[in-house]
C-alpha cells in the first residue's frame, strides 16, 4: 500500500509499504477513506519531537471502513462499519479511561518505559507520532491497523460525510476541550492565540459555549478572515499590539479566558525579541520550546482567569513568567485531548446542524501529493489552512 | 530493499518496500550539503588551525582562524536547522569576512600567494552557491506562492452565528455576592 513515511527532518515520502496485519485479538484494519495533515504533524516534519524513527508512518487524523476485525473485538465493530479513529489509542478499561482521561490511558502505550522516563508516567499510545507514545504507524496511508479497536473508534452515522466526521479524530474535540476547560460564562471574553485549524475549532466552540466575545490572534490574513467569519474579533499581531488591543476590548481588565492554540512553535519576529532568543536556543538544543504566545497569555490574562493550553509543547520552556502566573492566581488547564470524552456530544451537534467542521478544509488532494502538501501547509502557501488527503 | 527501520517494527506494522519522492527540494538538499561543509570546515579550523595558516602563509594568525572556525560551526548548525536561509545568509556574510582576510594575505612577500588566490576563487564560488541557494529557498518557501483566498464565507455554522451563539452553554447556578 501507499503511505506517507517520515525519513528525517523535512523529509516525508510517499512510500510503498507492506499492508498492516492483525497483531492482537483487539485489532481491526480499516481501509482509509480520508485523512488529514495536522498542525502537530509539522512538529514531526521539523523533527522537534524526540524519538521519531525513519520509516514511521505519519498521520493521526484518519477515518475509513472496517475491512478486518480481530477475534477480541467482540462485535463492537464489524466489516463495513464506517469509523473515525481518535488519535489517542484507548483501552477503555484502565482507571484513567474509566475516569474519562483517555489521553493518559495506562495501557495502550507499547513503549511506556520510555514515556515513564521522560514524562514521569506513561500517557496513551498515539497514532503516527513519536516512539515515546508507542510509535504506532499512522493513518496517512491506504490501510491502518487500529489497536484496541473495540474501544478506539467513533462510529459514523449514516448520512454524515467524511468531511463532516473526519475532524472528530482530533482538531474538533481538541478545540472543544480547549474551550470547554475554560468553564466559559456568558460575560466572558475568550481570547484564542493561533488561528490554525485547532484555533478555528476553539473559536467556534467558544461561540457555541456562549462567550460574550471571542478574540482571535494571528497574522495570516486568510486565517484571520476565517476566524472573523466564525464570529471572532480579530487581532493581527503584525499590525497592532495584542496586549493593548485586548485590554481595550476588556476595559483594561484582560480576557477572563485565554486559549493557547499555538504551542511550542510560536512565530519568530524581530518585534518579539524573546521569540528570536528562543529560536536561537532551540537551534543549539538549549531549549525545546518557543513559548512566546504562552508568555503573552500569562501577561494579559485577567487575574483569577483560566489559561487553557491545547497547543502542543514538547519539552522544556524557558522564561515562563511564573511570578505573574502565581500572583494573578491563574488556573492552567492542558493536556492531549481526551477525544472519546467529547465525541458522542460533538457528533450529535454536527448531526443537529449546530456546526459543520468541514468549513476548515481548504485543500483536498490525493495521498501521493502529501509530501508537497506538507511543504505548502508549513509555508502557508496557496492560502492553505487544512489539507485532507484521499488515499 | 533493506531498510534499518524495518527491524524495529512489530509483526503487524507496515514495513517499507520502496521509497517514493521526498518533500525535500533540491535547494533543501544543497543547503544541507553546505551546512555539513560548514561543520567540517569549522571543525578543521577550530582543531587544526596550523594546517590552515601553513597552507596560506598566515603563520601567527591561528587565533583568528579558530574564531572563524567557531563562526563556521554556528553557521553550519543554523544552515542544518529549519531556518536554513538565515544560516546561508550568515555563511554569505562569513564568506565576505574570509575574502577580506584572504585579500590581506595576497601580498608579494607571501610565498603562498598562489594558494591564497586559489582559496579566494573557491570562497567566491561557494559564496555564489550560498547566495543562490538562499534565494531559491526564499522563493520556494514564500507564503505568497499560490492563490490568495480569504475565507470570509466560512462560518462553520450552518444555521448562522446568531443561532449558534450559546447553544451549548450550560445552565449555571446564580453566583452569590460575597459579604463581609
Amino acid at each position: 500500500m501507499k503511505a506517507l513515511v517520515w525519513h528525517g527532518k523535512e523529509d516525508i515520502r510517499c512510500d510503498t509499504v507492506s499492508d498492516p496485519e492483525i497483531e492482537h485479538a483487539r485489532d481491526a484494519i480499516i481501509r482509509v477513506t480520508s485523512c488529514a495533515i495536522c498542525g502537530s504533524d509539522l512538529h514531526l516534519f521539523h523533527n522537534y519531537i524526540p524519538a521519531m524513527m525513519p520509516g514511521d508512518i505519519m498521520g493521526h487524523e484518519t477515518m475509513g471502513e472496517v475491512v478486518e476485525v480481530g477475534s477480541g473485538v467482540n462485535g463492537k465493530l464489524k466489516k463495513g462499519d464506517r469509523i473515525v479513529v481518535p488519535f489517542t489509542i484507548i483501552c477503555g478499561e484502565c482507571e484513567q479511561c474509566k475516569r474519562g482521561n483517555f489521553s493518559v490511558c495506562e495501557t495502550t502505550n507499547r513503549n511506556k518505559h520510555l514515556a515513564e522516563k521522560v514524562f514521569g508516567h506513561t500517557t496513551a499510545g498515539l497514532f503516527g507520532y513519536t516512539h515515546l507514545t508507542g510509535g504506532y504507524p499512522g493513518g496517512q496511508a491506504e490501510y491502518l491497523r487500529v489497536p484496541y479497536a473495540d474501544a478506539t473508534h467513533i462510529k459514523v452515522p449514516d448520512g454524515m460525510t467524511d468531511e463532516q466526521a473526519l475532524f472528530l479524530s482530533d482538531i474538533f474535540p481538541t478545540g472543544w476541550q480547549g474551550a470547554a476547560q475554560c468553564d466559559i460564562e456568558p460575560d466572558d471574553t475568550v481570547a484564542v492565540w493561533g488561528c490554525g485549524p485547532v484555533g478555528q475549532m476553539a473559536i467556534r466552540s467558544a461561540i457555541l459555549l456562549g462567550a460574550k466575545q471571542v478574540v482571535a490572534i494571528d497574522r495570516i490574513p486568510e486565517r484571520l478572515a476565517m476566524a472573523e467569519a466564525g464570529g471572532a474579533i480579530t487581532i493581527n499581531f503584525d499590525k497592532e499590539s495584542v496586549v493593548e488591543r485586548l485590554n481595550e476590548l476588556t476595559d483594561n481588565k484582560g480576557p477572563e479566558k485565554c486559549i493557547d492554540c499555538v504551542g511550542f512553535e510560536s512565530h519568530i519576529s524581530m518585534a518579539q525579541p524573546d521569540s528570536v532568543l528562543d529560536r536561537a536556543k532551540q537551534m543549539f538544543m538549549l531549549e525545546n520550546d518557543r513559548p512566546h504566545a504562552l508568555r503573552e497569555i500569562i501577561y494579559v490574562c485577567r487575574p483569577g482567569g483560566i489559561v487553557s493550553i491545547p497547543g502542543v509543547y514538547s519539552g522544556f520552556s524557558d522564561m515562563v513568567p511564573m511570578g505573574a502566573l502565581m500572583n494573578k492566581g491563574l488556573t492552567i488547564r492542558t493536556g492531549q485531548t481526551h477525544v472519546n470524552r467529547w465525541t458522542d456530544d460533538l457528533k450529535q451537534r454536527i448531526a443537529d446542524g449546530q456546526i459543520d467542521p468541514s468549513f476548515v478544509i481548504t485543500h483536498t488532494v490525493p495521498l501521493s501529493q502529501g509530501p508537497e502538501m506538507y511543504r505548502a501547509f508549513r509555508d502557508k502557501q496557496d492560502s492553505c489552512v487544512k489539507v485532507v488527503l484521499k488515499p | 530493499m533493506f531498510h534499518f527501520s524495518n527491524l524495529v517494527r512489530s509483526k503487524g506494522d507496515p514495513k517499507i518496500i520502496s521509497t517514493g519522492p521526498s518533500s525535500l527540494t533540491s535547494a533543501d538538499r544543497l543547503a544541507r550539503g553546505l551546512g555539513w561543509f560548514s561543520i567540517a570546515l569549522g571543525t578543521l579550523e577550530l582543531l587544526a588551525p596550523h594546517r590552515v595558516t601553513n597552507a596560506l602563509g598566515m603563520e601567527g594568525r591561528e587565533g583568528l582562524v579558530r574564531a572563524y572556525g567557531l563562526r563556521e560551526l554556528f553557521a553550519g548548525v543554523m544552515t542544518l536547522s529549519v531556518e536554513k536561509r538565515a544560516g546561508l545568509m550568515s555563511r554569505v556574510a562569513g564568506d565576505g569576512l574570509d575574502m577580506v582576510t584572504l585579500a590581506s594575505e595576497l601580498r608579494p612577500s607571501n610565498p603562498r600567494a598562489g594558494t591564497v588566490l586559489a582559496a579566494m576563487v573557491m570562497v567566491g564560488g561557494i559564496t555564489a552557491l550560498d547566495y543562490m541557494c538562499a534565494q531559491d529557498l526564499k522563493a520556494q518557501h514564500d507564503p505568497r506562492r499560490g492563490r490568495k483566498r480569504l475565507y470570509t464565507d466560512r462560518s462553520g455554522f450552518p444555521k448562522g452565528i446568531t443561532a449558534a451563539k450559546g447553544v451549548a452553554a450550560l445552565p449555571r447556578p446564580t453566583r452569590s455576592t460575597a459579604t463581609t
